[in-house]
């Protein structure tokens, strides 16, 4: 009986945390079930990951910006205009990949700077700032692919980014042959450093007499979460291994999780969002911030649209068509608050994740593009509306 | 005898843990001119916001009776129906919109679904006439001085019938020309037979223009008199609002020797760029170490102001002058700047800009000084609990632990917070703007011997307080502040309760 009245505590007090896992869990479910479990099959599950890391990025800075509480509608058509810049410094001009991405990263970056140039000095509504930038960058990508259309890229090393796998361990073939071996060891590590993150955050929390979960509670949530990485991993390992978008995705997620979670800049940004007149009487630089976090988001619009052209192993006139979109709806779903100062990167990937769920699994299902607008505005609206009413409950 | 226009039976209002109107009684007759009086926080706007509707009918107990008739207001418009209608300090026009627009807004004169406004321009004029302004009806609001808009304002009173004209400190933000035209219009008013309420800190305009006075205090009616017949003086009004005696909840406090000044301001002025005025006008003053100098005055006066002016300036006013912090003469571009140079300013609103009310006690407690607790950018969790838990031990913080959101903890503690907020950034001179407002009487003494700890140990502490007994049971020295200049400096023995606010209210 305590253990059903642990869990039911424990659902009650984090439901808005565990919330969209288990969305994100019900509507996996509900599409492996409804496609007879092509959903889950490996190739479906590595596409659902590529398809969703270029949003996932824009999500990422996104959440950053959500905090603070402006809003950048720019992100789509830069990420569309920095992947045509790609394509042709590669094309065109002959650089280099190793040349070509930190330049367009950096070129992102500068168009974060002008927003919040906008913004921060101009004062302008940043939702002003960016719907004048969405106008600029689309008209700058019709621009520079004038003269030849769509930009086919025919460079291998650019193009594995957005379709190429990680290599295996050379020299294992003999052992579990169709299993990408490399896959399987990071899973591993990933679970083992999970575990042992839990245990000695659970520790020092013990330590200093803060509220814990109940033990079985605990176990509960690390069973969970090590056989959904282990599912993930296995599926994963009998394709072709982890995708260098994952690969991409993870590394972002992890330094601006820490970012966010562990570092003074990453605690000043929440603070601003909790409460700018707050944040700048206690000595944070309020202005100087937002030229890093739209810095950062017009970065990785950068990255977004670098993995977008490669995925499609082309730079086209309508790339970044809706992203903005797609990434503020994924940040909502994910837990961010519109009123700033909450939410957590990795609840926006979830949100990411969701988004791209539904419109892989309505697609085997044959639903028309139609009503998948219809059922994913129905979601986010249905992501929010849980947000607003567990958090006034909360008070 | 007639019955009273207004008559206010037995009316208590209570908030979490204050009682901001403890039965007060209060009758205006018709035809006058009443004059509301009190100190900050005496509950004048309570009272008004009773009566208006503000505060809805259950809220309360007591009786409104109005013309005669027991009133139940659930909002503004329902008294506003009745014909009361209130004019707040902050002016309620829409700065971009016209005169007239703004005179008939929420009562618009309809022709079918449209707006007539040909009729609206007419009526306009007429009651423009009556508040003798003479200013274009299409002109917007923006483009008028705060006298005029004042003036729009009873306009647009007028224009509904009003029977009673309730008026919060009209004259706190008119020169003396425009104050002159106002009284001389409420008299001119009260011939046409509209009944005015006046609330007013300026003692002299009250004694010029009041019919009746009421004086509040502590939320209590203390005492009505009748100012027709030119007996009441400053000194009896200034009297009974403040004739409380000094609770002995002051700490004493071994007065030392003052020390070297830390703090120095010579012939500061300030200009607001988005109210358009000065705002500070050649303030002198020093702050010796070890001392705990007091700033009284009343709101509005200028004190909040002068602090934000020297913490780094963060509403960009305009300023000259000069400033001393430990003998350097200092600018400060951001209140970062002044952390630096060992200032620290904890506000007088700690839930608008003091806490992060989303975030919990350890991460308030820090967030001024995270580097501190930080190696390279990273943030050390440990450390910050220690600190948090040192703060919470030495401050008193009563909340469960220190990963408790600051919005649950009660309006004292949360003020102790704000407090550990600041030590963390050990400064050398702090700067409390109302440091006991809106707390119990238990957490105001924690506070003021946490304040004389302080001092003891060689901090120096500037107090801005609205609460005389507090100025007068904790300060060394104190500056009163009028109207954006020092109306006077008086040592703690010299001081009363009288002289300060005949200074205030001169």
């Amino acid at each position: 009986m305590s253990f059903f009245n642990n869990a039911k505590n424990v659902l009650q007090q984090n439901i808005r945390e565990y919330g969209m896992y288990i969305a994100l869990f019900v509507i996996m479910i509900i599409f492996t079930i409804t496609t007879s479990g092509t959903f889950l099959s490996s190739r479906n599950i590595v596409n659902l990951v590529n398809q969703t890391g270029y949003i996932a990025v824009l999500a990422v800075g996104m959440t950053l910006v959500i905090i603070i509480r402006h809003i950048d509608l720019s992100v789509g058509f830069l990420a569309g205009f920095m992947g045509a810049i790609a394509a042709i410094a590669l094309v065109y001009w002959g650089l280099p990949v190793y040349a070509v991405i930190p330049m367009v990263l950096a070129l992102g970056a500068f168009a974060g700077l002008i927003t919040a140039f906008l913004v921060a000095q101009m004062k302008i509504p940043s939702f002003v700032a960016s719907l004048a930038g969405w106008l600029i960058y689309r008209g700058a990508i019709l621009v520079v692919t004038e003269g030849t259309g769509t930009i086919i890229i025919p460079d291998e090393a650019f193009n594995a980014i957005g379709n190429g796998f990680i290599p295996d361990i050379p020299g294992l073939d003999a052992f579990l042959p169709g299993v990408h071996k490399l896959t399987l060891v990071l899973g591993v590590l990933a679970i083992a450093a999970l575990v042992w993150g839990e245990l000695s955050n659970r520790q020092k929390k013990q330590s200093y007499g803060f509220e814990v979960l109940p033990i079985d509670m605990f176990i509960v949530k690390l069973v969970f979460m090590s056989v959904l990485i282990g599912a993930i991993t296995w599926v994963l390992a009998g394709y072709q291994g982890l995708s260098w978008t994952a690969v991409v995705v993870l590394i972002v997620t992890l330094i601006y999780n820490f970012v966010m979670s562990q570092t003074v800049l990453g605690r000043h940004i929440y603070a601003i969002g909790g409460n700018p007149d707050a944040a700048e009487l206690s000595g944070i630089n309020v202005n100087r911030l937002i030229y890093v976090v739209f810095g950062s988001m017009g970065m990785l619009s950068a990255l977004s649209g670098i993995l977008f052209a490669s995925r499609l192993q082309s730079a086209t006139t309508t790339a970044g068509n809706l992203f903005e979109l797609d990434a503020i709806a994924a940040t909502y779903v994910g837990g961010v608050s519109a009123a700033g100062g909450v939410g957590k990167v990795v609840g926006s990937i979830i949100g990411a994740l969701v988004m791209t769920s539904l419109t892989s699994g309505m697609n085997l299902m044959g639903i028309g593009i139609s009503y998948q607008y219809m059922v994913r505005g129905t979601v986010l609206a249905a992501a929010v509306i849980f947000d607003v009413t567990t958090r006034n409950r909360g008070k | 005898m007639n019955t009273p226009l207004l008559e206010m039976r037995n009316i208590t209002k209570e908030f979490p843990g204050v009682k901001a109107l403890d039965n007060v009684s209060f009758q205006v007759a018709q035809g006058e001119i009443h004059c509301l009086v009190g100190e900050n926080g005496a509950g004048k706007s309570t009272l008004m916001k009773v009566l208006s509707g503000v505060y809805p009918h259950g809220t309360y107990s007591g009786d409104i009776l109005f013309g005669g008739e027991v009133q139940t207001f659930n909002n503004i418009s329902d008294s506003e129906k009745a014909g009361i209608a209130i004019i707040y300090q902050e002016l309620a026009l829409v700065p971009e919109l016209t005169v007239y627009e703004n005179i008939f807004i929420g009562h618009e004169i309809r022709n079918g679904f449209m707006v007539d406004w040909n009729e609206t321009i007419k009526r306009a004029t007429e009651v423009l006439k009556k508040v003798k302004l003479d200013v274009n009806p299409a002109a917007k609001i923006k483009d008028l001085g705060v006298g005029k808009q004042q003036l729009v304002e009873i306009a647009k009173a007028l224009s509904k019938d009003v029977k009673l004209l309730i008026l919060d400190e009209p004259t706190a933000a008119l020169n003396e020309v425009d104050s002159e035209n106002l009284l001389d219009l409420l008299r001119d008013l009260k011939n046409h037979g509209v009944t005015c309420i006046l609330i007013s800190h300026k003692l002299k305009e009250v004694i010029e223009i009041a019919d009746t006075i009421t004086v509040l205090r502590d939320g209590k009616t203390i005492c009505t008199l009748d100012a027709r017949n030119g007996q009441v003086t400053e000194q009896i009004l200034v009297k009974n609002m403040v004739g409380r005696e000094i609770d002995n909840i002051y700490p004493k406090r071994e007065r030392q020797q003052a020390g070297e000044v830390v703090l120095e301001v010579r012939d500061w002025n300030a200009y607001d760029p988005k109210a358009g005025r000065a705002i500070l006008k050649d303030v002198n003053f020093n702050l010796r170490k070890g001392e705990i100098v007091g700033f009284s005055g009343l709101i509005g006066s200028g004190r909040t102001e002068l602090a934000l002016s020297i913490f780094g300036n963060p509403d960009s006013y305009h300023l000259s002058g000069d400033l001393f912090v430990k003998g350097q003469p200092r600018k400060f571009s951001h209140p970062r700047d002044a952390i630096d140079a060992g200032v620290a300013y904890s506000t007088e609103d700690r839930k608008g800009d003091g806490l992060i009310l989303i975030q919990d006690v350890k991460q308030n407690i820090t967030l001024a000084n995270l580097v501190e607790i930080a190696t390279r950018g990273v943030v050390d969790n440990n450390a910050e609990v220690r600190v948090a838990n040192e703060y919470k031990g030495s401050l008193n913080i009563k909340t469960p632990s220190v990963e408790q959101k600051v919005s649950n903890l009660s309006g004292g503690n949360q003020q102790k917070v704000c407090l550990g907020k600041w030590l963390f950034v050990k400064p050398d001179i702090l700067i409390l703007d109302e440091p006991t407002r809106g707390i119990d009487v238990g957490a105001k003494y924690e506070i003021y011997t946490i304040m004389t700890r302080l001092v003891e140990q060689g901090m120096s502490i500037i107090m801005i307080s609205s609460e005389l007994p507090e100025i007068l049971g904790m300060s060394d020295r104190v500056y009163v502040v009028a109207s954006g200049k020092i109306a006077g400096e008086l040592p703690v023995e010299e001081a009363t309760q009288e002289k300060i606010m005949h200074l205030a209210t001169n």
